[in-house]
């Protein structure tokens, strides 16, 4: 699987160095717009001392590590978002008849530098917050899990969305909200919003593992919504379910995948 | 080689107070063994596409029980993909922002082709099929002959027992269809590979095919020789007649 990702993903860099002026621009175009996100959240602080109780260097911190884990997702696995132009096209038989898993052949489709836009921004809004903090070296071990803990919930949203694509041709706007919109929901410390969005995001999309609860481990802060100390340990089990409904949804999409016909 | 045991497909289409069954496929059963060269005919929407996607991997039949080169191609789809090769007259399976080159080393890792082995069979068919001239140009700017024959090597060189082709002389010219034509009776002939091809075109049928297997509202309605073929329709002179015979005969026969 991740000999096949890296061949192909190879193969789609190496076609789209023949046109780097667009790719680059892209990936520009994509930091800068990110980019403006932290502005928007500068601004806020310039009104105010805390956004849902925490500093800036700690929302900076949230809105880095959500950031890094979406854009890791969204750069590697976030072209399955495409599957159902691929099925309208017709393309996707050519998919099947391959000896290499569809998901990888559907997620490397097309691999250029304008993918890295994003997680570059994402890095630099990390690389400059965590310095900002008053870490406990001893909680540190948290930043790395909790990344690829978002990473993995991310990238199972994205894979659902794709499984729904095999049933529903418009699913991409209905993926999208879960995708695009849980990346921005991540973006802010969860005070900001209500108890009962909060529980439906630590208990049902489990968004609340991709920043929230670890990082409240890292910076040691309290439960503001009071639940389960625990919780915040949970991220990897989280994941880890998700990530096998995804899989287990893909199979199925596959199996009733219908193809168009002549 | 490929078995086929009372297969059907059926599509839910429409919705609403429209929606409906359209049966593809139904109760379709036959045998092809090694070497055999078969020829699948049949008019517009009477599931021979079908038949070929469920033969590949890509869809799965609905009721019925299909093996290919040893392997149920649903639950063992990229197991069987090494084994065979498939070929789309209508759509190419090649990457199509790709230099041809590119395809076909892609295609030599994902499958796993010794490289001496790559090399020599893509020398062959380089020469075979003459693409010399534009294995360096993107595959959505060859034109269509042009990418026949890039699809045609591209399902060989992992070299397949079966070859399953869907209309693979569809829109040539009639050069480039000879020389396909030449091309598929070689491959058969020399190294035996099995080949089942679904056409419109008669003549591909008459230059190629032992046997013959004709299916018409999603049923087999007819397997034997070409000889057979001409015996249904005793009055009737030319190929086309005698299929045309049929086509408009087998509803009524069920
Ligand atoms: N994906 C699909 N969805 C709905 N109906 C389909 C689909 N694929 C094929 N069909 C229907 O099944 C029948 C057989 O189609 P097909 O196998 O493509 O025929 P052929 O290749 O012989 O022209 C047609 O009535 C066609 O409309
Ligand atoms: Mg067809």
């Amino acid at each position: 699987m991740v000999r096949t990702y890296l061949l192909l993903a190879w193969t789609w860099l190496r076609a789209s160095a023949q046109y780097p002026i667009p790719m680059i621009t892209m990936a520009l175009g994509s930091f800068v717009l990110n980019g403006l996100d932290v502005a928007a959240i500068w601004v806020i602080f310039e009104h105010t001392d805390a956004l849902g109780g925490f500093g800036l260097a700690e929302v900076m911190f949230l809105y880095g590590a959500a950031g890094v884990s979406f854009a890791l997702a969204d750069m590697l696995f976030g072209n399955v978002d495409r599957l159902s132009q691929h099925i309208r096209a017709g393309t996707f038989d050519a998919v099947l008849i391959r000896p290499a898993s569809a998901f990888v052949q559907m997620t490397t489709d097309r691999f250029g530098v304008h993918r890295f836009g994003r997680m570059a921004q994402a890095a630099v809004v990390l690389g400059i917050a965590l310095p900002q903090l008053d870490l406990e070296w001893g909680r540190a071990w948290m930043i790395p899990v909790m990344i690829v803990c978002g990473l993995v919930i991310f990238t199972s949203i994205f894979t659902l969305g794709g499984a729904l694509q095999f049933l529903l041709t418009d699913a991409p706007e209905v993926a999208n909200a879960f995708t695009y919109g849980g990346s921005t929901l991540t973006q802010y410390p969860l005070t900001v919003y209500g108890g009962d969005l909060v529980k439906a995001v630590t208990f049902i999309v489990p968004l609340a593992f991709v920043n929230w609860q670890p990082g409240l481990y890292v910076l040691d802060r309290d439960d503001p919504f009071g639940l389960p100390h625990w919780l915040r340990f949970a991220a990897p089990a989280a994941a880890l379910i998700l990530a096998l409904a995804a899989a287990l949804a893909w199979r199925a999409g596959i199996r009733r995948y219908r193809s168009t016909g002549s | 080689m490929i078995e086929v045991d009372r297969v059907g497909r059926s599509f839910t289409v429409g919705r609403g107070r429209s929606r409906r069954t359209v049966h593809a496929v139904q109760d379709l059963s036959f045998t092809i063994d090694a070497g055999e060269f078969v020829g699948y005919l049949g008019p517009n929407g009477a599931g021979k596409s079908t038949t070929i996607k469920m033969l590949t991997g890509i869809l799965a039949p609905t009721s019925g029980r299909i093996e290919v080169a040893g392997l149920d191609p649903t639950r063992r789809r990229t197991a069987l993909a090494r084994r065979i090769g498939v070929v789309f007259g209508q759509r190419t399976t090649l990457w199509w922002d790709l230099p041809l080159k590119d395809s076909f080393d892609l295609i030599r890792h994902l499958y796993k082709v010794d490289r001496d082995d790559f090399r020599r069979r893509l020398a062959e068919l380089t020469d075979l099929l003459d693409l010399g001239g534009f294995m360096n140009t993107p595959v959505r700017q060859l034109s269509l002959g042009q990418r026949m024959r890039g699809d045609v090597t591209a399902a060989l060189l992992h070299d397949p027992a079966v070859l399953v082709l869907d209309e693979p002389t569809i829109g040539l010219d009639v050069v480039s269809k000879a020389a396909m034509r030449a091309f598929l009776g070689r491959l058969n002939a020399e190294r035996g590979t099995t080949v089942l091809l679904t056409t419109h075109d008669l003549g591909d049928i008459e230059k190629l095919c032992r046997r013959v297997m004709l299916i018409h509202h999603g049923r087999l309605g007819f397997d034997g020789t070409l000889d057979d073929l001409r015996a249904t329709a005793p009055g009737e002179d030319s190929i086309e007649d005698v299929v045309t015979h049929l086509y408009t005969a087998s509803p009524a026969d069920r």
